[in-house]
């Protein structure tokens, strides 16, 4: 980093040069800034894991995960989440060629999955609430919902965020600042994708044990 | 849900004429004081005619310099409100003895101490902290601003809006009687059915956001922004505390932000993770609590320690003793701070073994703590030191430091401990080292950095007052309270039945009206020295011989803080660069890219505001308004997509030479 051009610097009394003349461009922060937050935000899930291992097992005579949770629903709504992150790599595959129209098709598919994953839990959450199995009912309720249910919060984020990503590659083209916006949705999208998994694992897989 | 919905109307949800306190003459004097203060100031603002000014050159701005000094005036004006409710406190335990229930009702009492410590440490400390870091890393690692200009103003707004709407609780409604750190059952929905617990939450909420961002702007601007030759091993101290304290900040508020979220979940909700019923554990919300919360004290500690290496290597005219050792013991204690959180509570009783674990690392980090301050001593040795304000205050804070991390050690050996928790013990442990530890370290920086900042240095007699009073009024306020704490008094109590300890409260608040005269000689020491800013001025723009590139600029700085980015070849960089024979470039200057001012910042955080409010009072058709508002501000902002400008190269040539110009005039 310290390499100049002779002409562009000025070399103090020993040939050493202590600024540089030409514009210093620090690299892009905003991925580094985005992968942080990510992190942070994995943070609010551990913590809501960690309150579901604690009181995953707390029924207060109420009924458990085994009598309530229905493997095939929840497996298609795996199955929606994950090809919704393929979809999103199709995408970004698409983007790297620059090809803004299929970029965008895929882009709208990969919203549509979404939206199907979410339509699915919320049906999952209704039926539950219907069978009186609500979030106040007990204390593995309460974590339950709330671990899945931010989870949900963030895809439906997530799509609200790739709807105007979408406007706005539509409006300006792939630009370099779209590019950047789309690089960051997508590891946010993925990053869900694993979160997912930890839940289908931890509170599905193993609550029907 | 709610106790009392009955209580509720759709359009105000809890809010009524009777959520103003008219029946608190105390409340009433104050909320009369703040507000003929607050008109006079709108009034000479529009007086004066400097609305446009302030919105255009401060509110709106995106200068790292600016959100700087705004979010420490922000710390001065919470320090004010933080330090009434002290002074509160130590007048009421010290009269409320023998029969006498002192002047402040129980309820009221217990707002106090809670509201204290929410504000001290929430926006006081973290404004403080968060404002150095803005204003000094992107100076010491030779960056025009940090990484992402625009989070910085929105972190700053939110910081605020949590500030305002801790103060509307004092006047509007009540805040939590619960302690700063609101634990429940008793901050759950039965035990506290009104709005207090409510007021912490969103305030809290709103200012965590704030937080969390500001630690990921200031992390990726110390990984990314660096100047050229800058290795991580020639990051000015300050540097990496700063980026430990991020990192901490990342790590640990989103506990906080979830954990609180829970809480609002069992308040609003009816969901049961805290509660005592339908399975919920409240010693759970105890645990994450503390897994934020001792991060949260380093967070606050380690920019602190950083300020002390930066005027101890300046005003001993040495570098830094033990530069390496400086950097792994600052590392060391970034982890540790994540594998004590029990020791905060040792009597919930998790068994010896559990225990004896978390004492031991609690002890260990007296290690590294320990290494530092070999450090700051051999630094000292055979130094040549100067004993400017900043290095007094240096001196004393070790002297205090030790003290209080030797508390520390005693409270972290369990079966002390169980003697000891709750007690005054604690409380002068945790002032013994805030006090002595950030507060000072935060005087230091103030002395030392005012003059790059502002262009004239502090006025040295009311800074020496300031300092005298603040130490000594340390020991007198709260080695009584080691004494008490160790007879077995309790923390958080409004009034005493035995007579005999009341000579210990009244020397207590001796110590705290010593405190006060400290506090008022810092603020004449800002009056003063502003008034004679022509004498006290700077001209060079390193007034005390200093050695990292903050230096290297003028006092204040310019807005692009550096014509040509400095290229760096040693620690110490601008100690270097003095030593080789710099010569400041006065010609061939080019245009500079910087990002532009925009409002957003203040709309967003000021929606979230409001939101928070509407949530506080259950106002429900507000808070969906001011969502769907908040989404749609956010939306709207990513729209906008000329966010940056150059400041053409005449106007660097004019500033440059204004500087020449001050530099050949004072040579």
């Amino acid at each position: 980093m310290t390499a100049q051009a002779p002409a562009s610097t000025v070399p103090a009394d020993d040939g050493v040069n202590f600024y540089t003349r030409e514009e210093h461009h620090p690299e892009n922060g905003t991925l580094l800034g985005f992968w942080i937050y990510l992190m942070s935000d994995c943070l609010i899930f551990a913590v809501l894991f960690a309150c579901y291992g604690v009181l995953g097992r707390s029924y207060a005579a109420g009924p458990s995960g085994a009598d309530l949770f229905d493997l095939k629903l929840v497996a298609l709504n795996t199955l929606f989440l994950l090809l919704s992150s393929i979809t999103y790599g199709f995408a970004m595959l698409e983007m790297a060629k620059n090809r803004t129209a299929t970029t965008l098709l895929w882009l709208g598919v990969t919203g549509f999955f979404g939206l199907c994953f979410l339509s699915v839990e919320l049906y999952e959450f209704h039926h539950l609430i219907e069978e009186g199995a609500t979030p106040q009912r007990s204390a593995f309720l309460s974590s339950f919902f709330t671990l899945v249910g931010t989870h949900g919060l963030h895809v439906t984020f997530g799509s609200i965020w790739l709807v105007t990503l979408m406007v706005q590659v539509a409006r300006l083209g792939l630009t370099a600042e779209n590019k950047r916006r789309l690089m960051c949705l997508s590891m946010f999208w993925h990053f869900l994708d694993v979160v997912w998994i930890g839940v289908f694992t931890f509170v599905y897989l193993m609550g029907t044990l | 849900m709610t106790p009392n919905p009955a209580s509720e109307s759709v359009l105000f949800g809890k809010l009524s004429l009777a959520a103003i306190p008219l029946h608190e003459p105390i409340l009433l004097a104050t909320f009369a004081v703040v507000a003929i203060g607050g008109v006079a100031v709108l009034g000479a603002l529009t007086y004066y005619r400097v609305w446009g000014w302030l919105w255009r050159d401060w509110l709106t701005s995106i200068d790292h310099k600016k959100i700087g000094i705004m979010y420490m005036i922000l710390g001065v004006i919470m320090l004010l409100r933080g330090f009434s409710d002290a002074i509160m406190m130590r007048l009421q335990q010290a009269i409320a003895f023998g029969g006498s229930e002192g002047y402040l009702p129980p309820h009221h009492y217990d707002q106090i101490f809670t509201a204290h410590g929410v504000i001290m440490i929430f926006f006081v400390a973290m404004p403080f902290i968060t404002g150095m870091m803005n204003y000094i890393v992107p100076l010491q690692i030779g960056a025009r601003d940090v990484a992402f200009p625009f989070l910085n103003n929105f972190s700053f707004w939110m910081t605020t809006g949590g500030a305002v709407l801790v103060m509307m609780s004092l006047f509007v409604g009540e805040f939590a009687a619960t302690g700063w750190l609101a634990y429940p059952p008793l901050s759950g929905i039965e035990s506290s059915p009104t709005v207090g617990v409510d007021y912490y939450i969103w305030a809290l909420q709103v200012a965590g956001v704030g937080t969390l961002l500001s630690g990921v702007n200031l992390i990726a601007t110390i990984v990314k922004m660096r100047a050229p030759g800058m290795t991580m091993m020639r990051l000015p101290i300050f540097v990496w505390t700063a980026l430990c304290s991020n990192i901490l900040i990342v790590a640990s508020f989103p506990v906080l932000t979830a954990t609180l979220a829970l809480l609002s979940a069992d308040r609003y909700l009816g969901t049961a993770f805290f509660t005592n019923d339908f399975g919920g554990s409240a010693m759970m919300y105890v645990n994450l609590i503390w897994i934020w919360g001792h991060p949260e004290v380093y967070i606050l500690i380690l920019p602190a320690f950083g300020i002390f290496s930066e005027v101890t290597a300046t005003y001993c005219g040495k570098r830094l003793f033990g530069y390496a050792s400086m950097v792994y013991a600052t590392v060391v204690i970034t982890i540790l701070s994540y594998l004590v959180w029990l020791h905060h509570f040792f009597t919930m009783g998790s068994g010896a073994s559990v225990n004896s674990f978390f004492g031991i690392t609690t002890m260990i980090i007296s290690i590294p703590t320990g290494a530092k301050i070999f450090n700051w001593l051999f630094t000292m040795y055979r130094g040549r030191i100067r004993f400017e304000l900043p290095m007094m205050w240096t001196v004393s804070f070790m002297v205090t430091f030790v003290i209080g991390g030797m508390t520390g050690v005693l409270l972290a050996v369990p079966p002390a401990d169980f003697v000891l928790h709750n007690s005054l013990f604690l409380i002068a442990h945790f002032h013994n080292v805030i006090i002595g530890g950030v507060l000072f370290g935060l005087f230091a920086g103030i002395a030392y950095w005012f003059p790059k900042a502002f262009g004239f240095k502090l006025n040295t007699f009311w800074g020496t007052i300031s300092f005298w009073c603040w130490t000594i009024g340390f020991y007198v306020a709260f080695m009584p309270l080691y004494v008490l704490g160790l007879m077995g008094v309790t923390r958080r109590l409004s009034k005493f039945d035995d007579p005999s300890l009341q000579i210990w409260f009244v020397i207590a608040a001796l110590g705290a009206g010593l405190i006060a005269i400290g506090i008022a000689s810092f603020l004449i020491q800002i009056y003063v020295s502003f008034r004679d800013r022509e004498a006290l001025t700077d001209t060079t723009g390193d007034p005390w011989d200093g050695r990292t590139l903050e230096w290297s600029t003028s006092s204040p700085p310019p807005a692009y803080n550096f014509a040509f980015t400095p290229v760096v070849h040693d620690l110490d960089a601008w100690h270097d660069m003095k030593k080789r024979g710099y010569v400041r470039p006065t010609d061939g200057f080019i245009p500079i890219h910087m990002p532009k001012n925009t409002g957003a910042g203040v709309v967003l955080a000021g929606i979230s505001t409001l939101l928070g409010f509407a949530l506080i009072w259950h106002i429900w058709w507000l808070a969906g308004l001011s969502f769907v508002a908040l989404i749609a501000t956010a939306i709207g902002h990513t729209f906008n997509y000329s966010r940056d400008f150059h400041i053409p190269a005449s106007d660097v040539v004019m500033t440059e030479n204004e500087r020449t110009r001050l530099l050949g005039a004072g040579a």
